[in-house]
């Protein structure tokens, strides 16, 4: 494998390298480079500027006087930021909430993947179809249609009343319920579908063969099937944990004024307060603490999933 | 000896599709409701998509949203495939890691970050050159490309990846040039996966809200954010009937696409049988 | 070329064997050349002469460096060190696809979204050919593989036979000066493979192109090829005929890769211009050799007999001093057309016999425990020093 991609380096090395090569390379990386990553430093540079009634609201680092650049950095966001445990309890809420929502999502997903592995033919084609059905609709929508349902005013508040088992409505939107309710819901299919493909993969020859050398059904499963669904359940967690934690929409429309969650600060700070060097600090502090610290989990996984093979 | 286990995972699948379709059909089936209260069922009507359609702010969202879609996708393909093709086929360069972490990157993002950060920069370019003068549709394009390209990349990549990689050595082999090879063998070969990045990046950027929030200007309201401002303050019928037609749209657009691939399967195992074609 | 004058110079070939006339120009050859992947060296110091019309292989188990050796006459690696000539032409820095080299790939690599004749016909329109004379080249070269029937098929509606016909066929129809295989019946089921094997025999006799393939299997090499170059490590560890492998083998490797081998190491106690004595822990007489050996008294050597040329008796013979070992039938497998035993010496070795059934008997020769004595003619081994 490492002489072909060597082969095709050097193809491209020896024949493109003047034109082709460079312009193939080049559109791809100048575009993330404008767009993606000098934004960041523009993010950094507004996050140690102070906030000021202006337009745009905040103050310049660099200044012209006489003799030259006069450089005025602050400080002062980032402590804030630490002083003031609306932030720090916002991330550490942002975290919890979305490794609670990855463990209900497996919990569900798991089963349903193992399910749908394992049924026949035609009715599995259809099963999965199912669970991608909802991807394609609008997240927006799929969050919306549970106001409906958790609201003091909601489906399940109005058949519980008219059943006569409650006789006060029961607040279940605006708590932290209801933002489980909707990250697990929205991420279900984010979860089922790389267990699914590593359920499907897997030989039942395996567990056959755990089942003939005496081992007890759930014992072959704890033994075999699990170990070996490992990549999917790492794969399934980070693609629900990922988007969660940084989530702004569920906790906005389900979760309550006291759901706090990081992206919502971020919101919060930028469109309600319009304290632009705040929010900057808190991207680039969600950046350093949440961002970094994943893409480098990933990193290391992909390196043990090469070294692996 | 599986009875247990089969009636355990039964039991989860019908669980996990209630908890799934539930919503979605109280949605649907309130949208034929002709009060405005959710939870009193006062008649059929289609009296909300008519209100849907006469609603020309939602209506202009509406277009604004698919001309965003389609110019997204289109531009995100056009980025993401080169960015694709130098993951898995050009081997180690200079700033490699670079590269592949700036890819990588979006897919990993908190929406509240890009949206920031991609602000920021369209507010100090229009301090400094001029452009892009104010924000709307270009904005939103801009922002919506960047982090669909990232998603085509990765679908070209992976496809490229699992590909062969002797097809193309064959083709220069028999003489074609490096373009050439792309243009006349790679490209009709990933068409499959160029087409799932498309529609990917379309129903990304449709659906997108918060990145589209950050960087638009007055008169570039989107759908989501349309709907993001009516949801807020609660259900709106109104809304019931915008999500009916969607859902409906994405279940015709699935069933018709699954079964074309359904069909080219079966053509597939039909004459690949050996036993039948061989002399 | 006309078919007479192709008729003429393959008869040429079988009678001159270019390889032993030190006139002729090799048409391919390898200078020193090398090849590393990182640290590792897949190509070590290799040189070798190729000629004209030779259908030529390259032998050796996986990792052996066979494949990149073809990958770099093809052009697809450039050797680290070394030169590479093809006709005369250096090759260093030609780009495939300006190479007089056309390749017949192991997974056949056809173009999976076009048909039969187009898959043929793409190397002709890279050299931009009328359109007329690509489309007479292709239908001579589809009757040429017996795939005119099946000309707009797409490849996955062909069975693993009909894509390798078509995959040779792209290779051919360029008329290129070599003609590269890599494991080129690899992907066939076992009949298919030895009916091929002749087939592509016959086809290189017709058009005369020079072959040079690669193959892990030791019974395809020997069937198809003019001469073997036998690889391990990156090395070239013997070139020769089958005959000259089988019948010469310069090495224990090439003993062992090429055929079955027994090998008893002993050390040269006597020796004269007309014969050796090497005298062995391992067997209970001297091994007396009809010929002279290179090397000093005291020297180790190993012995290589092959399993039917050694003869098992029952009866203990009269002289056992030389060539003559005893055992017990250890296992004894019954193949039908010949049978094969593994006698353990009384030294504690164990030696591999096979015989021919050539006549019918009513029970077997010998049963197990079964006492017998192992001897061979004194030509019928061969000495190896490494």
């Amino acid at each position: 494998m490492s002489s072909d991609k060597l082969t095709l380096k050097q193809r491209y090395d020896r024949w493109m390298i003047k034109h082709g090569r460079v312009l193939v390379i080049g559109i791809p990386y100048l575009w993330l480079m404008l767009f993606f990553l000098i934004p960041f430093l523009i993010v950094l540079k507004i996050s140690f500027a102070t906030a000021e009634y202006a337009q745009p609201p905040y103050s310049s680092l660099f200044t012209w006087i006489d003799e030259g650049v006069n450089i005025t950095i602050n400080f002062g966001n980032y402590l804030f930021l630490l002083s003031d445990s609306l932030y720090i309890s916002a991330y550490i809420n942002s975290i919890r909430i979305a490794a609670i929502s990855t463990v209900i999502t497996l919990l569900i997903g798991y089963p349903m993947a193992y399910g749908i592995a394992r049924a026949q033919g035609s009715l599995r084609s259809v099963l999965l179809m199912l669970v991608i059905l909802p991807f394609w609709t609008s997240f927006l929508i799929r969050v919306y249609a549970w106001i409906g349902i958790l609201d003091r005013e909601g489906l399940i508040n109005a058949l519980l009343l008219n059943l006569g088992i409650i006789s006060e409505p029961l607040i279940m939107r605006q708590t932290e319920f209801a933002v489980y309710i909707g990250i697990v819901y929205t991420y279900l299919p984010f979860m089922i579908l790389p267990l699914y493909s590593t359920l499907e993969k897997m030989d039942v020859s395996l567990i056959e063969a755990a089942l003939d050398l005496g081992c007890k059904p759930w014992k072959a499963f704890v033994r075999v099937t699990l170990p070996l669904s490992m990549p999917g359940i790492l794969a399934g967690s980070l693609l629900v944990f990922i988007p969660s934690v940084g989530e702004f929409v569920i906790p906005e429309l389900l979760g309550g004024p006291n759901t706090l969650m990081i992206g919502r600060t971020l919101w919060n700070e930028f469109f309600a307060n319009r304290d632009w060097p705040i929010a900057s600090s808190v991207a680039i502090a969600m950046l350093v603490f949440l961002v970094v610290p994943i893409m480098w989990f990933q990193h290391i996984q992909a390196k043990q999933a090469e070294n692996g093979q | 000896m599986s009875g247990k286990r089969s009636t355990f995972l039964l039991t989860m699948l019908v669980f996990g599709f209630a908890f799934l379709y539930v919503p979605i059909l109280l949605v649907i089936i309130y949208s034929f409701n002709e009060g405005k209260l959710v939870t009193v069922w006062s008649g059929f009507s289609f009296k909300w998509y008519v209100s849907l359609f006469s609603n020309d702010g939602m209506i202009d969202a509406a277009w604004n949203s698919l001309r965003i879609g389609v110019m997204s996708a289109t531009l995100a393909l056009a980025i993401g495939t080169p960015a694709g093709l130098v993951m898995s086929r050009f081997g180690r360069f200079k700033s490699r890691t670079l590269f592949s972490g700036m890819v990588a990157a979006p897919l990993v993002m908190p929406e509240v970050i890009t949206g920031l950060s991609l602000l920021l920069l369209f507010v100090t370019l229009e301090q400094l050159v001029g452009w892009p003068a104010g924000r709307g549709v270009t904005t939103i394009v801009i922002a919506h490309t960047t982090f669909c390209a990232a998603y085509v990349a990765v679908v070209v990549q992976s496809r490229l990846t699992g590909m062969d990689t002797s097809v193309e050595e064959a083709a220069m082999d028999l003489g074609a040039k490096p373009a050439k090879i792309f243009f006349v063998i790679t490209l009709p070969m990933i068409l499959p996966a160029l087409m799932a990045g498309w529609l990917l990046s379309f129903t990304l950027s449709l659906d997108d809200l918060v990145i589209a929030s950050f960087v638009a200007g007055p008169g570039s309201t989107t759908l989501p954010m349309k709907v993001f401002s009516s949801v807020r303050l609660g259900v709106s019928p109104e809304i019931n009937a915008l999500a009916t037609l969607i859902i409906l749209a994405v279940t015709i657009l699935i069933l018709i696409s699954s079964l074309l691939i359904l069909r080219s399967e079966k053509m597939r195992s039909r004459t690949i049988d050996p036993a039948t074609i061989d002399d | 070329m006309s078919q007479g004058a192709l008729q003429q110079a393959h008869e040429d070939v079988h009678k001159t064997q270019p390889w032993n006339n030190p006139d002729t120009v090799p048409f391919i050859r390898f200078e020193n050349v090398t090849k590393k992947f990182g640290d590792f060296y897949a190509v070590d110091d290799v040189s070798l002469d190729i000629y004209r019309h030779e259908l030529f292989a390259l032998l050796g188990g996986s990792g052996c460096g066979k494949t990149t050796l073809l990958r770099m006459l093809a052009g697809f690696e450039e050797p680290t060190s070394g030169k590479i000539f093809i006709d005369g032409v250096d090759m260093a820095g030609v780009p495939p696809y300006e190479r007089p080299t056309n390749m017949m790939f192991q997974s056949y690599a056809l173009f999976p979204h076009m048909s039969v004749e187009q898959n043929v016909a793409f190397g002709l329109h890279q050299d931009g050919l009328p359109k007329s004379e690509i489309r007479t080249l292709v239908s001579d070269m589809l009757a040429l593989v017996q795939m005119s029937k099946f000309a707009t098929r797409k490849p996955h509606q062909l069975s693993g036979g009909q894509r390798q016909r078509v995959a040779l066929a792209r290779s051919l129809v360029k008329n290129p000066k070599v003609l590269l295989l890599d494991e080129p019946l690899g992907a066939l089921d076992k009949k298919l493979r030895e009916q091929t094997q002749f087939e592509l025999v016959n086809i290189q006799e017709k058009v005369g192109t020079t072959f040079v393939m690669v193959t892990h299997d030791q019974e395809e090499a020997m069937t198809m090829a003019s001469r073997i170059s036998v690889m391990n490590d990156g090395v070239i560890k013997q070139t020769g005929t089958p005959f000259e492998l089988y019948e010469y083998p310069n090495s224990r490797f090439t003993a062992n890769f090429v055929g079955q081998v027994n090998l008893i190491e002993g050390v040269l106690v006597d020796d004269d211009e007309k014969y050796a004595i090497i005298r062995s822990d391992d067997a209970d007489c001297d091994i007396y050799i009809d010929h002279a050996v290179q090397g000093h008294q005291g020297m180790t050597f190993w012995i290589a007999i092959r399993p039917e040329r050694v003869r098992l008796i029952t009866e203990k013979p009269e002289d056992t001093k030389y060539n003559c070992l005893s055992g017990k039938v250890e296992e004894i497998g019954y193949l039908g057309g010949l049978s094969t035993y593994h006698v353990r010496l009384d030294s504690g070795i164990r030696i591999k016999v096979t015989e021919p059934n050539s006549t019918r008997q009513i029970e077997p020769r010998y049963t197990w425990d079964d006492r017998v004595w192992a001897t061979w003619e004194s030509g019928a081994a061969s000495v190896l020093s490494q």
